[in-house]
């Protein structure tokens, strides 16, 4: 019996068989859970093709984070394939052009607001929203990008992950008392499709390599997933406001 | 049996169409994803999805940007598939 059995969960940010959440979805069922996967606008269709590649066929339910009126009708839209939830993965994150690649200076607050917006406020927000959908326990779980320093062209991005990782501590504090965990992963660079769009990708890979203990592949995103999954299942239930990271012992090494 | 230029061309022709309404008289080897049809990021992420699909086959991402017109995607999925 896997370590998911009997748990009902929804992944967000499945686009195609590289994203880190199709590789949690499939290892999620593997681990015996029921899964509801999310997306929104012109990936819907793509998301649709590639729901179809997991060990089972999961459903698809249309929620862009920022839409109020997908946020209101989320747990409606969920309890169509599911009767509620025990896990719920966050795997969001947008940044605007002007918000990335070296223009930090003099990017304009709109597009630094869309970036928290999509990508910090969302964890809130889509948490809200699926709380009506919780049990007696539950894990919400975010993916992370460490940001307690400053990356090449990473930007805005960057601000919207420090963000992400303060709203995942107030999240953990007023859920603690529902039995709800909330924690992130921070994951290595993965060259997903959200990776391609940000410029200057190449940097980080370099300096995961040369700095990374444990040997690190871009191209694998199941660390992160099964850290993910394990975040999900019962055999972390103290654990909350914590961001595990799956990034070869990177944020760890001084030089 | 191998599966022939011409055979993978009208199905990239439906692809495009169906993806991203991109008449199939206007999808010649020769055209620019881009720059002649019109095909975005995302459209060329579900022309790439739904023609594995339909070829059977797994197109690398790091191969996906390198596939500029119609024939390269033509020319990788014969190759690919045979």
């Amino acid at each position: 019996m896997g370590i998911l059995a009997g748990k009902q969960i929804l992944v967000t940010g499945v686009l195609t068989d590289s994203s880190i959440a199709f590789h949690i979805a499939k290892i999620a069922q593997e681990e015996g859970a029921e899964i509801v996967l999310s997306s929104f606008g012109r990936a819907m269709s793509i998301t649709q093709r590639i729901a179809t590649r997991l060990p089972k066929t999961a459903p698809v339910i249309e929620l862009d984070v920022s839409n109020k009126e997908h946020l209101a009708n989320l747990a409606s839209e969920v309890k169509k394939h599911l009767s509620g939830l025990d896990g719920l993965v966050h795997s969001i994150g947008f940044a605007p052009e002007a918000a990335l690649g070296g223009n930090f200076l003099n990017t304009e607050w709109e597009d630094v607001a869309t970036a928290l917006h999509v990508s910090a406020y969302s964890f809130k927000s889509l948490s809200m929203a699926a709380l009506p959908l919780f049990g007696e326990s539950g894990s919400i779980v975010g993916l992370d990008f460490d940001a307690t320093v400053a990356w090449p062209k990473y930007d805005w991005m960057g601000v919207a992950k420090a963000a992400l990782e303060s709203t995942s501590r107030y999240l953990a504090r007023d859920l603690g008392p529902r039995n709800i965990r909330v924690n992130l992963v921070a994951a290595g660079p993965i060259k997903t499709m959200a990776a391609k769009s940000i410029p200057g990708f190449e940097e980080f890979e370099s300096v995961w390599n040369e700095r990374a203990p444990l040997k690190w592949d871009v191209s694998d995103p199941t660390p992160a997933a099964q850290a993910t999954v394990a975040l999900l299942s019962d055999w972390f239930p103290k654990t909350t406001a914590e961001i595990i990271h799956v990034d070869g012992g990177v944020h760890g090494m001084g030089a | 049996m191998a599966i022939t230029e011409q055979e993978v061309l009208a199905g990239i022709k439906e692809i495009v169409e169906e993806v991203a309404g991109v008449p199939g008289s206007d999808i010649e080897m020769s055209k620019n994803f881009t720059d002649d049809l019109d095909v975005d990021s995302l459209s060329m992420v579900e022309v790439v999805v739904a023609a594995e699909e339909r070829f059977g086959i797994k197109i690398p991402d790091d191969q996906v940007a390198g596939m500029l017109t119609v024939g390269d995607a033509v020319n990788f999925i014969v190759k690919a598939a045979n």
